[in-house]
């Protein structure tokens, strides 16, 4: 009986399958032109186990809606007034206590089983111990860039998440620690995880165990001032062998090429050094993106526009014309010196 | 027919009455001191109607600013304050004031009473709710004035910390959100105690309690909860002015203060919240429905159990908007399952509303159409909330446009379909004059399509990842025609909206008469004049049943044999 039941309902699911599947587009790969990011698109252990226990939560509302729409439906069209000279009342019933009975009992069911699903998968999804082949990550969110440290490989990273690729036999998940430097954010990368909040003063936690390799997409879910919508996110999942050479460019320090000495001395001598920090020169700030490795980004400012030359230089100029009321002011640096600066962050692969 | 200048009988008194000054300050004094609880009720709903035209105007730039990506046409912060403000006065200036509208309204007529039991703080709080809201609004042309929005408040209606803090909001957009709302909730607070005090203090002889109306019953819960509710939202503002301005660190981060008390503080008034908004209007839909039923609410006393029960449970549901905030795994657990808890009693009137459907001779009215289309958007609503109940499944939905169009089909489906429902039913007994039907039923189908193609689609963007509160959204994501498709739906309903307008001043002046009793209605409302005199009735009603007018109507197979 019970094995029936669940063969009926893992009927259904797939059913779900093809009624959503055009709702599940698949993520394009880095810089496609298309990428939704889909909770019906898993591609990460925990969006995944959230996305079948969806498809059951689905059939049952869904059967629930069939049921009673259905008699709401025949009841507007057998009950209603057939003209104006019906004017007869009809029977007074004044209620039954064994109808009552009957449709409480009904959704007490309904809550019981949903519950106990339910109850079950929040524990198997937030107190999963990490593995000992996990990696550690700690995010911290700003006002309106991410902040990605990797505390065992000495890594900076920003605004773009470089995780391995996991696979079932040997898992090398991800388990994230989250912190606030300032307001409350959330991380939410949809075909990979739930989203959980960073807040100030507190820490949090959350995991994901890509099954894919691609580049997929995010962005902060708790509004954060004023440029929440931009507080874009990007999570490329690597090959163990790419991850392996991101990590490697990340270690070394910045790259020092004299021909751009004079932008490096733009950098050190203007205020750009209290905020940023580039590895091996004077500056050492930590308000704004560690600007190490600038270069190996694809995007600015937190996904708001492609990291291009052209892009990078107006933004120095002025960031409102890509995001109004980012906390980066405008430099207010001549020409010249703007594309010195510019000449040598490009350098810094 | 020479040019003459000789005065015609008659036409004196044919010239139209001018208005002289001190006729209008009449009048208007009239307004301004009334203790009157038809008065106040009146204000009441023109002060909410008035604001849901002013909430809707915010939607309408909200969307379409929206309607494609990387839009331009208001800038960031502005789209945050309208958002903010969208919100606030949805819920604070719509919701919590139509309700008292009707209570005030229809309650002591229901119960056979005079008035309310405290009339003058009947007038002290409408005109603390009355003030508040002017507050709010006076954010606009404060500081740096309407261009750039003024010092709107930009924080989202539940403005959590410690973004609303000092370091984070310099200037005062939060100080007037936390003092408007401190000083309406002191008019909710006022009104709710009047509520519950006429109800169990001024009824008629025969009116028991278990005789009451549903309608006044249910507000006399909703009452219960809103008391019970506002308490911790006053205090949690009072410490973020504390906060603010004398040094305080409850909410302050930077020095040790906590961002999760705000959030719970803030949701233990905002879960319990929403039931004091929709409440009343399951209160109008039982009283609407079995008129136009033509048949007895079915299951009354279940009815009762059942708000009394939606009213407790749901005062221990509040951190299911707090999932993704990191409670440990056994406090998720518990709040699944009290969230899911309230489906009991909820789908236990869903099935009541059905019975009393369930035999009769149903006559599509206009404010059965209403009332109708609210049965099946409630039943929709209450199964995306439990798809939202599920935890693991909340982590993702959490934020997203899935969860707006879940409360809208609530706040819109449910709520505003029950007033626009109540109005046309009351508003003869209010004005003596009926609503017009021609377009009514314009109002009910444009407002039904555009409701359905706006909130419909919109949860489709929540599955796709869109997160709400943004200005704007990249090009690439896929949420460009689903949005433009939202966009279209809610000028429909703006549209709706306008006739509805439309319909609301024209019937005053050419409606058709009502009468008494228009509808063939069964509670005391309907006994006396349409509209009632002052005092209500000429002569203390008695009340003999539940359906005191079916009794009157049917002498033959009266109610009270069945109680």
């Amino acid at each position: 009986m019970l094995a029936k039941c669940l063969r009926c309902v893992s009927f259904s699911a797939k059913s779900w399958y093809v009624l959503f599947a055009f709702l599940s587009f698949q993520t394009a790969f880095a810089d496609g032109p298309q990428s939704t990011p889909s909770i019906f698109a898993p591609t990460s252990t925990p969006a995944h186990e959230i996305y079948d226990l969806s498809l059951f939560v689905l059939t049952i509302t869904g059967a629930i809606f069939v049921v009673v729409a259905g008699l709401l439906a025949f009841v507007i069209f057998r009950y209603r007034q057939r003209g104006p000279d019906d004017i007869t009342e009809p029977a007074q019933i004044y209620g039954s206590n064994q109808v009552e009975l009957a449709w409480t009992v009904i959704p007490v069911l309904i809550v019981v089983v949903l519950f106990l699903t339910t109850a079950r998968m929040i524990f198997a999804i937030q107190d999963a111990p990490p593995p000992k082949t996990a990696l550690d990550v700690t995010v911290v969110g700003h006002q309106f860039w991410w902040e990605f440290n990797y505390p065992k490989l000495g890594i900076h990273a920003v605004n773009e998440l470089h995780v391995p690729l996991s696979n079932t036999e040997a898992p090398t998940p991800t388990y994230l620690k989250l912190l606030s430097a300032d307001v409350i954010h959330s991380f939410w990368v949809p075909q990979l995880a739930g989203k959980t909040d960073l807040l100030p003063n507190n820490v949090n936690g959350m995991w994901i165990d890509p099954l894919h390799t691609g580049m997929y997409v995010g962005q902060c879910a708790q509004f954060c001032g004023v440029q929440h919508a931009k507080m874009l996110l990007r999570v490329y999942v690597d090959t163990p062998e790419q991850f392996a050479a991101w990590v490697k460019n990340q270690q070394q320090p910045a790259v020092s090429d004299e021909s751009v000495a004079a932008g490096r001395h733009v950098f050190e001598t203007q205020s750009c050094m209290n905020c940023h920090t580039i590895q091996g020169t004077a500056a050492t700030g930590r308000f704004g993106p560690d600007l190490t490795h600038l270069m190996s980004r694809d995007t600015l400012a937190s996904g708001a526009m492609d990291n291009t030359k052209e892009n990078l230089r107006e933004w120095i100029r002025h960031p409102d014309t890509f995001k109004e009321g980012a906390l980066m002011p405008a430099m207010q640096l001549n020409d010249q010196q703007l594309d010195q600066v510019t000449a040598y962050l490009a350098t810094l692969k | 027919m020479a040019d003459s200048t000789y005065p015609i009988p008659g036409s004196v008194e044919a010239a139209p009455r001018r208005w002289s000054q001190a006729d209008i300050l009449a009048w208007l004094n009239s307004w301004v001191t009334t203790v009157d609880h038809k008065k106040l009720g009146i204000l009441y709903m023109l002060y909410a109607i008035f604001f849901l035209l002013v909430g809707g105007a915010e939607a309408i730039a909200i969307r379409i600013q929206l309607i494609q990506p990387n839009m331009h046409f208001i800038s960031p912060q502005v789209f945050n304050r309208l958002f903010t403000m969208h919100g606030t006065t949805m819920v604070f200036l719509v919701g919590m004031t139509y309700i008292f509208g009707f209570a005030n309204y229809l309650i002591p007529l229901m119960i056979g009473a005079r008035d309310m039991a405290f009339p003058r703080l009947n007038a002290f709080s409408f005109w603390m709710t009355f003030f508040g809201g002017l507050l709010l609004y006076y954010s606009f042309i404060g500081g740096g004035g309407l261009f750039g929005a003024g010092n709107a408040p930009d924080t989202m209606w539940w403005a959590y910390a410690p973004l609303t803090e000092r370091a984070f909001s310099p200037g005062h957009a939060p100080d007037y959100w936390a003092l408007s709302l401190i000083v309406t909730g002191f008019g909710t607070i006022g009104a709710s105690v009047n509520v519950i005090a006429t109800a169990f203090c001024m009824r008629c002889k025969g009116m028991t309690v278990m005789r009451l109306p549903l309608l006044v019953w249910i507000n006399v819960v909703a009452s219960g909860l809103a008391l019970i509710t506002i308490t911790p939202l006053t205090a949690a503002q009072i410490m973020l002015l504390i906060d603010r301005y004398l040094g305080g660190h409850f909410f302050d981060t930077q020095a040790g203060g906590s961002a999760m008390i705000w959030a719970h503080f803030f949701w233990i008034f905002g879960h319990p919240e929403v039931y004091v908004l929709v409440l009343p209007a399951f209160a109008i839909a039982s009283e609407v429905i079995p008129v136009f039923s033509r048949k007895a609410i079915f299951g009354y006393p279940v009815m009762v159990a059942a708000s009394v029960g939606i009213a407790f449970v749901s005062l221990g549901v509040w951190a299911h908007h707090m999932f993704t905030i990191g409670m440990t795994s056994v406090g998720n657990a518990f709040f699944v399952l009290s969230t899911m808890l309230v489906g009991i009693p909820t789908s236990m009137k869903i099935f009541n509303w059905l019975a009393t459907m369930w035999g009769g001779k149903i006559r599509f009215a206009t404010p059965m159409l209403f009332c109708t289309a609210f049965v099946v958007q409630f039943l929709l609503a209450g199964l995306t909330g439990i798809m939202l109940s599920i935890a693991p499944w909340n982590w993702q939905l959490h934020n997203s446009y899935f969860v707006i169009a879940h409360f809208h089909y609530i706040l819109v489906g449910a709520i505003v379909f029950c007033i626009f429902g109540g109005i046309y039913y009351w508003y003869p007994k209010v004005t003596g004059r009926m609503l017009s039907e021609k377009l009514g039923k314009w109002h009910f189908w444009l407002f039904f399509i555009g409701f359905h193609v706006t909130f419909d689609i919109m949860h489709i963007p929540g599955l796709l990842g869109m997160p709400r509160s943004i200005y704007t959204y990249e090009a690439n994501r896929g949420w460009g025609t689903l949005n433009m498709i939202v966009s279209i739906g809610g000028l429909i309903q703006a549209i709706a909206v306008l006739i509805f307008a439309v319909n609301l001043i024209w019937s005053y002046f050419k409606g058709k008469e009502a009468g008494n009793d228009p509808w063939d209605a069964w509670t005391l409302e309907w006994s006396t004049p349409s509209p009632p005199p002052a005092y209500n009735f000429a002569t203390d009603p008695v009340a003999t049943s539940r359906r005191p007018l079916w009794d009157l109507k049917h002498p033959d197979d009266p109610d009270w044999k069945y109680e």
